[in-house]
């Protein structure tokens, strides 16, 4: 009865609203194909867990010793009569190579993101932009060249000491490899911050440098701190440069001139070397869960700190 | 079942809205919202900014799987089917035309913005698809203007070429229920008066559902209006007796008054 | 009055030179660049030949051209992108067109934000024990341009996800208000809006795709293979890996041909990223909208 009206003038129209038509179903399949892309990141995330593991799992299991692992400075991994694995030593020249490459970048690439977010505009901006962004684009082995060929010389030199590979070299190296993501991302946290927090404080009467030390600085201090760990994680997980221009002793390091090996140049350098499934193999593959371990947990933080900021 | 027919009006409500509430998460933007939209008549909404007219529309035209936390209760009945049952909302929104504050020319040709929802329905004659475009940018009154450069970029037109586009989109939809959200809001005075006069003739052939900000834009096109605040509806009347002050509730009056608003 | 006066001129010297102090702390900061170009163009451009760039290394490597290595580059990054670009592009879509506000997607962000993180000798790792060992690829072009692929899906993703949300929403609104699916409004509005941002994207990762070194070294790339790949299951040299080889792992070298051949990965690497760049500037002057 009463339906009788609209069912007419319903029926001289192509679309019914109780029918799934095909474009209903390609948007359904549309939607189940870009869901499982999105969750191949976290597939990839844990496979490189899983995978890892697995193959480091057999020295975990069986001799692993934590004590000796992280305590021991010595790393003899193809000595004939008792291989020793202690990657304090490695460690060390990590935590050296990156510690140095902190000192540099971190003052330098907070000045650039200022310079750049809060002093420079226009033209200027735009290129010194590119200029970080090329920066960033230079591949690791070619940083390695530079410190193996350019630097190296250079340090012998400058400094009158017989080897210039070492803890400086790479630890310059590093700091420019880590710099233009730390003022990449200072300088968008610097941007985060809303105009008129500026203008009201520039309406009070402070000078442009009050504004941005008073003002700007501390608002953006979360994004900058995530800056800094990303940076961090950079430099501590850097591989080839590392390879190339720390020396590659293993060495408890003492002075900037000392010749170091990190964690992650060790698996570069004996990866190739070690038959598959021998404890020297599985021993790299759980320097490669520690390396995970560490850099997952800066990342997290970073990510932490970055979204608390979104939230307020 | 005859008395009933004849008696009440029931055949002739394209939309009936009962005990309506939304939510957005926490937020309650509609509460309780009772009332219905004859067929071909222009059912005016005013109120001021916040009291729920623009998520009325959103709720009509079901955009709520579109819009996060936007929850919707109670019945929207659309030629008496409950719009909640649906299987296929996106066929129910093809028949629905929406024209929003600020004017949408997709980055899309001129023609190809017209042609967009006839595309959608599956129309794929050449020469049915130069017919509809004509013949809806001509009732949106935009065909002179733009005949000589259909293949311009319609996201490039002027704020008022672009709503009447937005129109001519709307009427490409062969809507049976256009809705207009405080259309003239972006357009000069000149475009508004020629969009109202555009909708005057359109009520012959379509429902059409207008929020306007502009009290006397409601009075000058609607049948009926009702009248929202903070999220209730106040009244609803014909526009006629609202206007001549025979209401319920006097923040109605003095609404249209122009004391508050 | 006049101690104001003396405390402004003091204020701002001091202000003038904190400002030259950040611009050359910038200034330090980009000039590495600029030193680095300059001595690769000088040492190794007269390296830098057709014979250099089309024949084979001979005399154990320390003579000879870098042809298989370029080849190897080629492969490793085709075979990567053909892997990465539907799958960084889909879940870029997923994020920013589908995806609502959930647990899932933070994690998927979080996963995200560690693919580019975790260091490279890392993903070489899990390159070795999952295409290498697992999945039995061997090493090989495809096991290695895997292990590229998963690294470098960030780069994608991201860039893929910033130019579809450059798209404004009201677009979205109007195609979803006139019945359009959420994909038929990708298609036909949103893709072709933000295409070219995408193949920004796509262009940047080649060039980190090209540089790297530590994922293919265990993987895929070989030291020495005077032949090129005939199939994606075959070894092959990379220029990265070539230029460590021939820097740190052979004797007898002459000085030029690590620098040609830095020169070359180096042009390759920032020519794409140049073009990336221009790409990107180009397009913020066209408007659409």
């Amino acid at each position: 009865m009463s339906d009788s009206v609209p069912a007419a003038s319903q029926s001289n129209r192509g679309d019914d609203f109780d029918r799934r038509d095909a474009a209903w179903y390609v948007d359904r399949l549309v939607h189940l194909l870009v869901f499982l892309g999105g969750v191949s990141a976290i597939l990839f995330i844990l496979g490189i867990f899983v995978f890892i593991t697995r193959e480091g799992l057999g020295y975990l299991t069986a001799s692993f010793s934590p004590s000796e692992f992280f305590g021991s400075i010595e790393w003899r991994p193809t000595s004939d009569t008792k291989p020793t694995y202690g990657i304090l030593a490695l460690l060390t020249g990590t935590a050296a190579v990156s510690g140095l490459a902190m000192v540099v970048a971190i003052p330098f690439s907070l000045g650039a993101a200022i310079f750049i977010g809060e002093l420079s505009e226009g033209k200027t901006r735009e290129i010194l932009k590119v200029l970080v962004e090329m920066l960033a684009a230079i591949p690791s082995v070619v940083w390695g060249f530079i410190g193996l060929s350019i630097m190296n010389p250079f340090i012998i030199d400058a400094f009158d000491v017989p080897v210039g590979l070492n803890v400086l070299n790479a630890g310059l190296i590093l700091g420019l490899m880590a710099a233009p993501i730390m003022t990449t991302i200072a300088e968008d946290a610097l941007k985060a911050v809303p105009d008129h927090y500026r203008e009201a404080a520039e309406a009070m009467g402070a000078t442009r440098w009050q504004v941005i030390f008073r003002v700007v600085l501390p608002t953006a201090k979360n994004g900058l701190v995530a800056a800094v760990l990303l940076g961090v994680g950079r430099a501590f997980g850097e591989t080839m440069a590392v390879l190339m221009a720390s020396g590659h002793s293993v060495n408890m390091p003492t002075s900037p001139f000392d010749s170091v090996r990190a964690l992650t140049a060790t698996i570069a350098a004996e990866l190739g070397e070690t038959a598959h499934g021998s404890e020297h193999y599985r021993v790299l593959f759980t320097i490669g869960i520690f390396l995970f371990l560490i850099t997952f947990c800066i990342n997290l933080i970073a990510d932490l700190i970055v979204r608390g900021i979104r939230k307020k | 079942m005859v008395v009933e027919v004849s008696t009440s009006p029931k055949i002739n409500e394209k939309l009936v809205v009962r005990d309506l509430s939304i939510r957005f998460g926490d937020k309650v933007a509609l509460r309780n919202v009772n009332l219905e939209v004859a067929e071909n008549e222009i059912f005016g909404i005013i109120g001021p900014a916040g009291s729920g007219k623009t998520s009325f529309l959103r709720a009509i035209s079901r955009m709520d799987p579109f819009t996060p936390n936007m929850r919707i209760e109670g019945e929207i009945l659309f030629d008496g089917r409950d719009t909640s049952k649906l299987r296929n909302l996106y066929a129910y929104r093809r028949r629905i035309g929406v024209v929003f504050p600020l004017p949408v020319g997709l980055p899309l040709s001129v023609y190809q913005n017209v042609a967009f929802s006839p595309k959608l329905r599956g129309i794929r004659k050449k020469s049915q698809l130069d017919e509809i475009v004509e013949r809806c940018l001509r009732r949106a009154a935009l065909w002179d203007e733009v005949k000589d450069r259909l293949h311009a970029l319609g996201s490039l037109l002027s704020g008022g070429q672009q709503q009447r586009l937005t129109i001519a989109r709307a009427l490409a939809q062969d809507p049976e229920i256009l809705l207009l959200d405080e259309f003239s809001i972006a357009v000069d005075p000149v475009t508004t008066m020629r969009i109202e006069d555009v909708l005057k003739e359109l009520r012959e052939e379509m429902t059409i559902v207008l929020v306007t900000n502009l009290v006397q834009q409601a009075r000058r096109l609607a049948d009926r209006t009702a009248f929202f605040l903070t999220g209730e509806m106040v009244e609803v009347g014909k526009t006629s007796e609202l206007f001549e002050g025979q209401v319920a509730d006097k923040r109605t009056q003095e609404y249209i008054e122009g004391r508050f608003g | 009055m006049f101690e104001a006066t003396n405390r402004n001129r003091w204020a701002r010297r001091n202000q003038s030179l904190i400002g030259a102090l950040l611009g050359f702390m910038t200034f330090v900061l980009i000039l590495p660049v600029l030193i680095i170009l300059g001595v690769l163009v000088v040492e190794g451009g007269p390296a830098i030949s057709w014979e250099f760039l089309f024949s084979e290394p001979t005399q154990g490597m320390t003579a000879g051209g870098v042809f298989p290595a370029l080849v190897g580059t080629i492969w490793l990054v085709v075979v990567a992108l053909l892997a990465s670009v539907p799958l960084g592009v889909a879940a870029a879509i997923y994020l920013s067109e589908y995806a609502s506000d959930n647990w899932l997607t933070r994690f998927i962000n979080l996963a995200i934000i560690n693919l580019a993180g975790v260091p490279s000798i890392v993903h070489a790792l899990f390159g070795v024990g999952a295409f290498v060992l697992f999945f039995n690829f061997g090493t090989s072009i495809l096991a290695a341009s895997l292990t590229l692929a998963v690294m470098t899906l960030p780069v994608v993703i991201v860039a893929t996800r910033e130019s579809l949300q450059a798209v404004p929403q009201a677009f979205r609104e109007a195609c979803w208000s006139m019945g359009a699916t959420r994909w038929q409004t990708i298609r036909k509005v949103v893709l072709p809006n933000s295409i070219s941002g995408i193949l920004t994207g796509v262009i940047l990762e080649v060039s980190r795709t090209a540089g790297e070194t530590a994922p293919i070294m265990f993987t895929g790339a070989a030291f020495f293979l005077p032949f090129l790949p005939q199939g994606v299951l075959d070894q092959t040299m990379a220029m990265s890996l070539h230029l460590f080889v021939i820097s740190t792992q052979v004797p007898g070298v002459p000085e030029h041909l690590p620098y040609g051949v830095a020169l070359v990965l180096i042009g390759m690497v920032l020519s794409m990223n140049a073009i990336s760049i221009a790409f990107r500037m180009y397009l913020r002057g066209k408007k659409k909208w």
